[in-house]
């Protein structure tokens, strides 16, 4: 995973509440087994027409929000499915960092696990922040998430709350399995012979349908 | 650990019960009894964890199923799209290499994950259970900690069969009283959805609870929990009772014999204490709940059938009148508009949210002796390859196909519009199925959230309609 330092760039408002994350990535692009390719689909639903023709009122189509680093929005930014999909489009079309009032707990979670950065604000600040962005080129913002600041282009200052634990994952972009693996296997191991974990059935049992691994199974 | 005197909650006493490690930045590794898998949210996983050479860590407390992109169509036939054929190929390549115990596309019990996790006993109380799909909160109707999580995190299931986590808020929704004839658990749930916002549980797991919610069977209590999401909490659950023993006893995978006595005994304590301290508390009269449908983008566009569409003037805050303007034009209402009334193009009967035998006999009760409006087109897509053998068994499939629906096999279907099955634009479903957001269901496609009941009146209708005058004049009718 990328680290996540510090951000100058070109901010996008999509100032909608409940940006989904069928929005963000429509279903029909999930067939992938890959993270990567996602971007050009990023939105696609608003970004295109029915015939695949760019639609020049959408913020991510205008000249100036084309290399767009940070996306702002409203509340509950990320609400919906699960799909990892939604910041691995956001992060292949070039965004780092996304701001909202609120955020869905899934997206949240899922945007530190790929090196972007969920900032929450009040939604005052998001507004001011949305009229920044709507100078486009003229009105680049700067993310440092070392001081957690948010830079504005008339050299305001913003402080955002971030959890130490996260922060610290980002700003060395560690893999969260080695850690896990390097820290804690010991502290596995014991719960997993803990005695009142006995009850717990396998889900390999010979005899049980499930035992055909790639076969036939029984005819439906 | 907290003081086994304090009251506790049944969350509080499931995450207590799996804390490996609390660690001092107040995260928490834990234990996870049961992961789910499918072919859309784990090859990237797989991916990695091949990569870093890494094994499962514990295959057998896993299963994996197909279900978000498979055709429903003909399964004597090769998958057609070359793309989905590939996502399943590839699920069906590392359940091999892995050693994960799998339902492969032609077995009876293949369907979706969250049918067929609760249908094998491989979901049980007590436990926590976690697949890469946020309704995997469905399960918490068994009374255990289910939620939803990303490509990510299934990784980190797979390799360390634990997550980090940082603990939820405590919410009770309490349902009390008797709900009408007519009115079900989807009506419960999306009346609650309605009521809270589709942000109103964010940060907490949600209790469901009351005597409206202990009525319930087995199936009422999963559409409650799938639907938690909708609602924005992290999990939804229902406390074990004899409803639940009683579904879970005899499944191929839950414990057996005097095994499942101590059980049993162990889920019998988690039930919420006298005195325990939810941080937030709604409370819902049952009897004032109507069969209820959505009107807008986001499931907390609710309604009731007899209800109308709201007014964008009649919003003060100018951000929620346009939001109303946006989702009218979006959906193809009038301001002020009953929702009654109001034609369907498509009516789906499906997904995690409603695909089970009672929900396909709570269809088939409105269907029977009836017919499909013209024009409309009406499919029923069950939630395994159980289920619909089970409702074949009962004749409910002759119902449907003599009414004019389309009888499928198992799968998520025009739930999220992965597979062919999709609205096209300007289309309206009445669906049963619990998004209902912008081209969920295909691109401009125009989605109404209901029960059943009220897609099965709505196909026989052509329209949205109240589906207790149909209930009504089929008891008429049998009285006579």
């Amino acid at each position: 995973m990328e680290k996540f330092t510090r951000l100058t760039s070109v901010a996008a408002a999509l100032p909608q509440e409940n940006v989904d994350t069928d929005q963000i990535i429509p279903a029909r692009f999930l067939k992938t087994i890959r993270r990567t390719g996602l971007g050009e689909h990023l939105f696609a639903g608003q970004r295109y027409d029915a015939d695949g023709r760019e639609n020049p009122d959408f913020v991510l189509n205008k000249p100036a929000y084309r290399k767009a680093g940070i996306l702002i929005t409203l509340d509950n930014l990320g609400c919906g499915s699960s799909r990892e999909h939604a910041p691995w489009a956001l992060l292949d079309f070039g965004i780092r960092c996304v701001i909202a009032p609120s955020f869905a707990d899934i997206f949240y979670n899922n945007c530190f696990k790929n090196g972007i950065l969920p900032i929450r604000l009040p939604r005052e600040q998001c507004l001011a922040l949305m009229e920044d962005a709507s100078h486009g080129e003229n009105a680049r913002l700067t993310v440092d998430l070392e001081k957690q600041e948010i830079h504005r282009p008339d050299g305001e200052v913003m402080s955002f709350e971030m959890d130490p634990f996260r922060r610290q994952v980002l700003l060395e972009g560690l893999d969260d399995v080695a850690q896990t693996l390097k820290n804690h296997e010991q502290a596995i191991r014991e719960f997993e012979a803990r005695p009142s974990r006995a009850w717990v059935p396998s889900t390999k049992q010979p005899g049980r349908p499930q035992s055909v691994i790639g076969g036939k199974g029984e005819q439906a | 650990m907290q003081n086994p005197v304090t009251p506790r909650t049944l969350y509080d006493k499931i995450w207590d019960d799996h804390v490996v490690k609390a660690l001092e930045d107040g995260t928490s590794l834990l234990y996870i009894d049961r992961h789910l898998l499918h072919e859309v949210t784990s090859p990237q996983a797989f991916e990695s964890l091949r990569a870093a050479g890494r094994p499962v860590r514990r295959p057998d407390a896993t299963m994996a199923v197909a279900d978000h992109n498979v055709p429903t169509s003909d399964r004597s036939q090769p998958v057609e799209d070359p793309q989905s054929r590939l996502q399943i190929e590839t699920l069906e390549a590392n359940v091999k290499e892995f050693g994960v115990p799998y339902f492969p596309l032609r077995s009876r019990q293949q369907g979706i994950v969250h049918v067929v996790g609760p249908e094998q006993g491989v979901s049980l109380p007590g436990m926590t259970i976690v697949c890469g799909d946020s309704h995997t909160s469905t399960h918490g109707a068994f009374g255990s900690l289910a939620f939803g999580i990303g490509t990510s995190e299934v990784e980190h299931v797979l390799a360390t069969q634990t997550l980090l986590q940082k603990r939820s808020k405590n919410m009770r929704v309490r349902v009390e009283g008797e709900i009408a004839p007519g009115v079900t658990a989807k009506d419960i749930m999306l009346s609650i959805i309605g009521r809270i916002g589709t942000a109103g549980g964010t940060g907490h797991v949600i209790e469901f609870a009351g005597s409206a919610i202990r009525r319930l069977d087995m199936a009422g209590r999963m559409t409650l929990c799938n639907m938690s999401i909708e609602a924005g909490a992290r999990a939804g659950m229902v406390a074990p009772d004899e409803t639940t023993f009683e579904y879970v006893r005899g499944r191929p995978f839950a414990p057996q014999g005097e095994a499942f006595e101590q059980a049993v005994a162990y889920w019998k304590t988690l039930a919420t204490d006298e005195g325990a301290h939810f941080d937030e508390e709604v409370v819902l009269d049952a009897a004032e709940i109507s069969p209820s449908v959505t009107w807008g983008t986001s499931p907390e566009d609710v309604l009731p059938i007899t209800g109308t569409v709201p007014r964008p003037e009649d919003f003060a805050d100018p951000a929620r009148a346009e939001r109303i303007r946006r989702t009218l034009a979006y959906m193809g209402l009038e301001a002020g508009q009953k929702i009654a009334g109001t034609p369907v193009d498509v009516v789906f009967i499906g997904s995690c949210t409603n695909s089970r035998i009672e929900d396909l006999r709570a269809a088939a009760a409105v269907l029977k002796g009836r017919k499909v409006a013209d024009g409309v087109r009406a499919m029923v897509v069950p939630g395994s390859g159980l289920v619909r053998h089970a409702a074949e068994q009962e004749g409910l499939d002759r119902i449907f196909r003599d009414a004019g629906f389309e009888w499928r096999e198992a799968g998520c279907s025009m739930c999220l519009g992965m597979n062919p099955d999709r609205l096209s634009a300007g289309q309206r479903s009445a669906s049963t199925s619990n998004r209902n957001f912008e081209g969920r269901q295909g691109p401009d496609g125009r989605t109404h959230l209901c029960s059943p009941t009220m897609a099965a009146a709505a196909a026989v209708t052509g329209t949205l309609c109240d589906a207790r005058d149909l209930l009504e004049s089929t008891m008429a009718e049998g009285a006579a």
